[in-house]
């Protein structure tokens, strides 16, 4: 919740989860190498390497010794609950306070969103 | 390789260039080294290079004495500004007499960065441009992967393709064949993100010696209104402000815990990280 402390960081974790959750990436499947995130990204290993140790402390990736990180089999049903967790306030209650600073009642927002439901 | 420095001083005469500066690099990582100009920098990679012998202070390399100690400069590697040397040759002669002197070096990687730098063997080094002689030396530096290897403003002269160039190949030769690496550098936007720990100097003292990303965690700008953010920022240090109209941000500098990064939000503040250059101006002073 509060990570905008390391925009690398954040950076390589929000690729690989979002690569989780549209299925680019499945259960067990091997994830690139420290090395080639950090020639890709053009960043210290290090620091790659700390990116994915925040990856493996959330459950979305495990090592294993000696051939590197796979994806952890329940990572996308972990990611997805708790974006379900924070998604009112991360996207519903900032999405409400722009509707009100720009004069859109809200019965017009909720209409949107039943007119998109009934697609 | 591993550095330790202690109390060192490096005088000129009247000038104290360093002035009992004391570090410890534990070695096998990137390290940036930052400072303004005269902050010491060059002065401080001459000694460890023994290029020249310190004033007063140790200077340990894996726990050798460094000044005229031939078996241990030949492991270390110092690449100036200037780029290559030696003004007398082609670039094949440079690359032989760097391989003479060099116990590790590599001529087929020297043979590639050869391509990525556009160079050509039978080139003349005294009639190359400032570009390519930047190029020359560090090739030389990174070719002769030495387990210690320093540039020093490496990069003069070469345009940003072939900065980008460097620092890809340093990279991708830095993970293939671990070594101490020492980087020091102006264009600190274009190469921090390479180093694993930063060193901070200024007047040939420390100022900063920190992991790369707990630096730059320490690091927080307060962006809002500016009566919320002066509430804020009571009591914590501020290193710089800026305000345009009713808004104000303000660059804090030390650990914010969560209960106050949650107070900020709250307050209506927007925090965000600080880039290495900002954090570097505001630690090292005022426009000279």
């Amino acid at each position: 919740m509060f990570d905008d402390r390391s925009p690398i960081y954040r950076q390589i974790a929000d690729h690989i989860k979002a690569d989780v959750l549209r299925e680019a990436l499945k259960g067990d499947e091997q994830v690139m190498s420290t090395n080639q995130y950090a020639a890709f990204y053009r960043i210290n290993p290090a620091t790659a390497a700390k990116a994915f140790q925040q990856l493996v402390d959330e459950g979305v990736l495990f090592k294993k010794r000696g051939i590197g990180m796979f994806v952890s089999p329940d990572a996308r049903e972990v990611l997805r609950s708790r974006h379900r967790e924070s998604f009112f306030a991360d996207v519903v209650d900032p999405m409400v306070a722009e509707a009100k600073a720009i004069g859109i009642p809200l019965s017009d927002v909720i209409g949107r969103i039943q007119e998109l439901e009934g697609r | 390789m591993r550095i330790d420095v202690e109390d060192l001083v490096l005088r000129y005469g009247d000038v104290t260039a360093l002035d009992r500066l004391t570090l410890s690099l534990e070695g096998g990582k990137i390290y940036g080294l930052l400072g303004r100009n005269g902050s010491g920098k060059t002065s401080l990679l001459s000694v460890l290079a023994a290029f020249r012998k310190e004033s007063a202070g140790t200077v340990r390399i894996d726990g050798q004495p460094v000044f005229e100690n031939a078996g241990l400069t030949r492991r270390v590697s110092l690449i100036r500004d200037v780029g290559e040397t030696i003004d007398i040759g082609t670039v094949e002669d440079a690359l032989y007499f760097a391989e003479w002197l060099r116990p590790n070096w590599d001529a087929e990687y020297a043979r590639t960065l050869l391509d990525t730098f556009g160079l050509t063997p039978k080139a003349k080094v005294k009639s190359m441009s400032k570009g390519q002689r930047s190029a020359m030396g560090v090739l030389v530096g990174l070719a002769g992967r030495a387990p210690l290897t320093m540039f020093d403003e490496s990069y003069l002269g070469m345009d940003p393709p072939s900065r980008y160039a460097f620092y890809d190949a340093l990279l991708a030769d830095y993970m293939a064949h671990p070594r101490t690496i020492i980087l020091s550098t102006h264009l600190i936007e274009e190469v921090s993100s390479l180093f694993e720990e930063v060193v901070i100097i200024d007047h040939g003292r420390l100022v900063v010696h920190e992991e790369t990303q707990t630096l730059l965690s320490r690091g927080t700008a307060v962006t809002g209104p500016a009566e919320q953010v002066d509430t804020f920022t009571h009591g914590l240090t501020v290193l710089g402000a800026k305000q345009l109209g009713p808004t104000k941000s303000a660059m804090l500098y030390g650990d914010l815990d969560d209960a106050r990064r949650r107070k900020a939000v709250e307050a209506g503040l927007e925090l965000g990280p600080i880039a290495m250059q900002d954090l570097f101006i505001h630690l090292t002073g005022e426009p000279k």
